[in-house]
This record gives C-alpha cells, sequence and structure tokens, in this order.
C-alpha cells in the first residue's frame, strides 16, 4: 500500500501527467465535436453510439505517451535508482508504477468515453445515439478499460527500452502506422491484422462494425479484449523480468 | 559493518572491480579512496544492489541489500546529487521516498531542517545549485535514521564552503555512532575526514588500514639534519647503514627516526640548528601507492615518446 502511494506522490508531484491527461481528454472530445457538427448530412450512413468513439484513438495515444514517458523520465533522471535503493524488490515498485499509471489511465478513459458520446449528443441530436444495446455500451463505458490496457501495454514498452524517444517512437509509430499497414500485405494481411493488439482494442469498442472485412473475425469483443489484456501483461511481464536482471 | 567479498564486476571487457574484499567497521568514517575510474561508483552501485555483481557479494550486517526489509531505515546512501526529477520540489521527492519505506511524514521536514533546505523545500530540485542538490541528497540518505551510510564523492566539484559542511557533517554522523562509508580520489580531503582507509585502483584492493598507518606508510619519513659541522655525525650515521642525502647545507636521512639521530648527534657531540622530520605531500603519497594502478596512467604521464622527441633527418 505503501508503495502505491509512494507512486501515487511521484505521479501527481510534476507537471507533465497533468499536461498528458488534460491533452489525452481534450483532443479527442475536442475533434469529436467537431466531426458533429458535419455529422448526418443526406445520404450519410445510420449511425450508432460507437460512431461518437472514432477519434478516441487519439486519447489513447496521449496515454501511451503518458505511460510510457512515466518510466522512460525515471530512468532519464535516475530516479529509477532512488527508487530500487528504496524498494529493491523491482517487481513490487514496479507493478505498484502500473497500478498508479493504469488508473487514471482508466479515469482517462472513462472522460473521453462519455465525454466523446455527450459532446456528439449535445451537437447533434439523433436518437440512435442513445445507449440502447450492450455494444452501445461497450463502445463508451468499454474506454477505461482500454485506455488502462494501453496503459499497463505502454509501460511495459517503456520498461523495456529505458529511452523516452525510443519508447514513443516504437509505441506511435507502430499504433498508428505499422498495424494499419500489415494490412496491406497481399493475402496473408488480413490474417495478420486480426491479432494485431490495436486491432483487438478497437474490435472491442466496436468502431465502424459493419465495415466489410470486419465481419468474420476469430474472436468476439470480449475475446478481442482479453486477448488485448493478454498482451499487455506480457509485454509488462517480459520488462519486468528484464529490469530484474539488468543493472538499474 | 559492509563486508565484501570477492566483489567483482565486468561491464564487457572491462574489468571495473576486481576480486574486491574490504570491509567498513561500524561506527567509523571509513574512506574509499582511489583515482578516478578505479571501480568507486561500481562498488557503491553493487552495494546498494543496482548492479549486480559478476562475482562476489556485498553484505550489510550480514545481509543482501535486496534482502533488507525497508531498506532506507538501515541504510542511507548519496551516490548521485542529480538522481531527482528536475520539476519536482525537494519536499515531494522526500516525501515519496518516506512514504516507500512507511516513515512518517514528519520526518521530512525533520531532514529538510538537519541540511538546512527548509527554505527552498517547496522550490523545484531541478533549480538548486550542486551543493544545494548534494544537501537534498544527503537529506535522502537520513530519512531512515539509518546506522550505516554510503556517500560516492560527496564534495566532488563543490566549493571550499559545501566542502567545509560536508566534512563537518560526516563527523557529526560518525561522532552518532554511525558507519560511514565515504569515497573520494582524493587523500588529502580523506585524511581530513575518515578514520579508516579502503584503497583501491583498477577495481583491486591496495590497502586497507587507517588512515594513519596509510599516511605513514605511504610518505617516505625522512629527517632534515641542519648543523655548522657534520663530518662526525655523517661519518657515524654512514655506520649505522642509513641513506644520507645532501640537501645544500643540511643531510636528509632516511631510515632512522628523529629520537635516534638526535642520540647519535649527542654521543659525536654535534650542534644541530635543525632535526625535523619530513612528510612527503599526502597526494605524493598516494600517487606513489596507487600509481601502478591509475587508469591511462602511462597515456597521460608518459607525454610524447623518445621517438617524437628524435630531430627528424637524423
Ligand atoms: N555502466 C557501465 N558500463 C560500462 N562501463 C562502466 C560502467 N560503469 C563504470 N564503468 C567503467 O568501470 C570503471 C570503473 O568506474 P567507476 O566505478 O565509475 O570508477 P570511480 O567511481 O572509481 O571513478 C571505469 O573504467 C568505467 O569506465
Ligand atoms: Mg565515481
Amino acid at each position: 500500500m505503501s508503495l502505491l502511494e509512494a507512486e501515487r506522490i511521484k505521479l501527481f508531484t510534476t507537471r507533465s501527467p497533468w499536461w498528458c491527461g488534460l491533452l489525452a481528454i481534450a483532443l479527442p472530445v475536442g475533434l469529436t465535436a467537431l466531426i458533429a457538427t458535419q455529422a448526418g448530412g443526406p445520404g450519410s450512413a445510420e449511425f450508432d453510439a460507437s460512431a461518437t468513439q472514432l477519434l478516441t484513438g487519439l486519447g489513447r495515444s496521449v496515454v501511451m505517451v503518458m505511460a510510457a514517458l512515466s518510466i522512460t523520465s525515471e530512468y532519464r533522471f535516475g530516479t529509477i535508482r532512488a527508487t530500487f535503493q528504496a524498494v529493491p524488490n523491482r517487481t513490487s515498485a514496479l507493478l505498484a508504477k502500473t497500478a498508479v499509471t493504469a488508473v487514471p489511465a482508466a479515469l482517462i478513459g472513462a472522460v473521453v468515453g462519455f465525454g466523446s458520446w455527450a459532446v456528439f449528443r449535445l451537437i447533434h441530436p439523433d436518437p440512435a445515439l442513445a445507449l440502447d444495446s450492450a455494444a452501445d455500451w461497450r463502445a463508451v463505458a468499454g474506454q477505461p478499460l482500454v485506455f488502462a490496457i494501453t496503459a499497463v501495454l505502454s509501460l511495459g514498452v517503456g520498461i523495456l527500452i529505458r529511452q523516452t524517444a525510443g519508447a514513443v517512437a516504437v509505441l506511435l509509430v507502430y499504433s498508428l502506422l505499422v498495424e494499419g499497414l500489415v494490412g496491406l500485405i497481399p493475402k496473408i494481411g488480413d490474417d495478420i491484422q486480426h491479432w494485431m493488439p490495436f486491432f483487438a482494442a478497437d474490435r472491442f469498442i466496436g468502431v465502424q462494425a459493419d465495415a466489410p472485412g470486419l465481419q468474420e473475425l476469430p474472436l468476439g469483443p470480449w475475446g478481442y479484449l482479453a486477448y488485448f489484456a493478454a498482451i499487455a501483461v506480457a509485454v509488462l511481464a517480459a520488462g519486468i523480468l528484464s529490469a530484474g536482471r539488468r543493472d538499474a | 559493518m559492509i563486508e565484501a567479498v570477492g566483489l567483482t564486476k565486468s561491464y564487457g571487457k572491462t574489468l571495473a572491480v576486481d576480486n574486491l574484499s574490504f570491509s567498513v567497521p561500524t561506527g567509523r568514517v571509513t574512506g574509499f579512496l582511489g583515482p578516478n575510474g578505479a571501480g568507486k561508483s561500481t562498488t557503491m552501485r553493487m552495494i546498494l544492489g543496482l548492479d549486480t555483481p559478476t562475482g562476489g557479494s556485498a553484505l550489510i550486517d550480514g545481509k543482501r541489500y535486496r534482502d533488507l526489509h525497508q531498506p532506507l531505515r538501515t541504510v542511507g546512501a548519496l551516490l548521485d546529487a542529480k538522481w531527482v526529477h528536475p520539476n519536482r520540489s525537494a519536499r515531494a521527492h522526500l516525501q515519496w521516498l518516506a512514504r516507500s519505506n512507511q516513515l512518517p511524514a514528519k520526518r521530512v521536514d525533520e531532514v529538510l531542517e538537519i541540511v538546512g533546505l527548509t527554505a527552498v523545500a517547496n522550490k523545484r530540485a531541478g533549480g538548486f545549485s550542486l551543493g544545494m542538490s548534494q544537501r537534498l541528497g544527503i537529506a535522502a540518505a537520513l530519512l531512515g535514521d539509518p546506522q550505516v551510510l554510503l556517500f560516492d564523492e560527496p564534495v566532488n566539484g563543490l566549493d571550499p564552503e559545501g566542502i567545509l559542511w560536508i566534512r563537518k557533517f560526516m563527523h557529526r554522523l560518525a561522532e552518532e555512532g554511525r558507519t560511514v562509508f565515504v569515497s573520494s580520489h582524493l587523500l588529502s580531503e580523506m585524511a581530513l575526514t575518515a578514520q579508516e582507509l579502503v584503497v583501491i585502483g583498477r577495481g583491486k584492493l591496495i590497502s586497507q588500514s587507517s588512515t594513519e598507518d596509510f599516511v605513514a606508510q605511504a610518505t617516505e619519513n625522512t629527517v632534515r639534519v641542519r648543523g655548522p659541522q657534520l663530518a662526525a655525525l655523517r661519518s657515524a650515521l654512514g655506520q649505522a647503514g642509513v641513506s644520507i642525502r645532501d640537501e645544500g647545507e643540511s643531510l636528509v636521512v632516511s631510515g632512522m627516526d628523529c629520537a635516534d639521530i638526535g642520540e647519535l648527534a649527542a654521543r659525536t657531540q654535534t650542534v644541530l640548528h635543525e632535526l625535523s622530520p619530513q612528510r612527503g605531500s599526502l597526494e605524493e603519497a598516494f600517487m606513489q601507492l596507487t600509481g601502478d594502478s591509475v587508469e591511462y596512467h602511462t597515456e597521460i604521464a608518459d607525454g610524447p615518446t623518445p621517438a617524437t622527441l628524435v630531430p627528424a633527418g637524423k
């Protein structure tokens, strides 16, 4: 418990997490408001609650940076050594940090999910946007889960790479570019893409679930969430294992 | 008590610490002396469990650091004053450390007071001078009121005022009965601070002894003898088999102490104007002992090789 508190003090006594948190909310919610004003023109497709979540990925990207920074900045400034000096059990220290990173990420996810939905509905009041199915609820209320798991995954990558620039580049390039490009590989591309972690996260939320090519998938929404979580845990475990073996 | 047994650490091809064994006795200031690159910081990181030894072990009161429960209560250490987030206040830095070892929050204000940082406690640590950062590091080391303290080159880069403060502080800690292990590459500094010395060079142990013994052993002890007629004394000294060197008007004798030379002078009825023990400078003594172990020693000391001094065309 005291380890969690120590990590909480660390997180909230520098400014960058606050700015990241603010950006992680303002960016997707603000841009969602913008597209809401353009929504529902003549001939536009039917939409449901998941349509309000199209831009939440932006917030997710900021949370990735925030989570990676929380550990890479410790390596950069040497506070990781102070941490391991105070808490020689590195696994406990890093698990405490994981919890203290995941919880704010979940809160941000909740604000982004419901915020995007609310602001969209406010600007474009459409009965189709009501949360009246399990899929609708999953799309909006599922964001905290996706954000928290994203934070865990990013923290794991940060522990493995240790350098801010490297970790952030890997995370952003992978999530924004590589996963999309994999689908372009002839023949096997789609099959590989169906097992990509952020693809899995999007399947859980259900964005653009009606799109062709997304009809016959190996897993259902909850299966995909479990798969996404399993990958995050595996990356974190790899990070913790390597942090335990390497010199601090 | 800190005990290193066969401590070894290699980074790739670099053997930073080489089969190092020593012990740091309880309740004294022990200096950890060695030229730059000798492996002092590496040894301290291994004692604190930050780096894993390639071989051997370091124990604190018989335990490995990582087996200590809430280690800040047992061992306080300042290895690098910069290991602080620059945007975090001094107080917040101490607060998270205190929390991690379940130390009372009021202890933070106590240690800030001890090191004299109360006035700037809420300022960001990134704006601190080196001296202030060192004090913050010392405050962190004192948080758990530990019996064992480690400091790595605490006076490096400080102004004379800061150096004096640190020196007094070390003494105070030892007077309180704590075990203090402090590294430096300056023997002159250690001679003022430490009672015991562990001396290393190139990762190997050179000696462990009291500071006094080390200085005595390291310094070539000579006696300067001056007087109007020294011929009789000279021959008597010659018969005693000590080595004598002329230095202007006086003789420099090595291998016999003042008392014995005085006796001899009386017996030979020699008038003396001066009879004084000479001590080489501490730094010289240190260089003499660690000379072979100084890394890059040859590159620096030899200067241009003789070949380059041969005029071209010869
Ligand atoms: N993390 C590291 N990686 C590679 N070499 C290192 C590392 N740390 C120290 N060394 C090397 O080990 C030797 C001892 O260094 P160090 O312990 O810092 O000496 P000192 O503190 O006595 O000046 C040096 O040759 C140094 O270059
Ligand atoms: Mg050093």
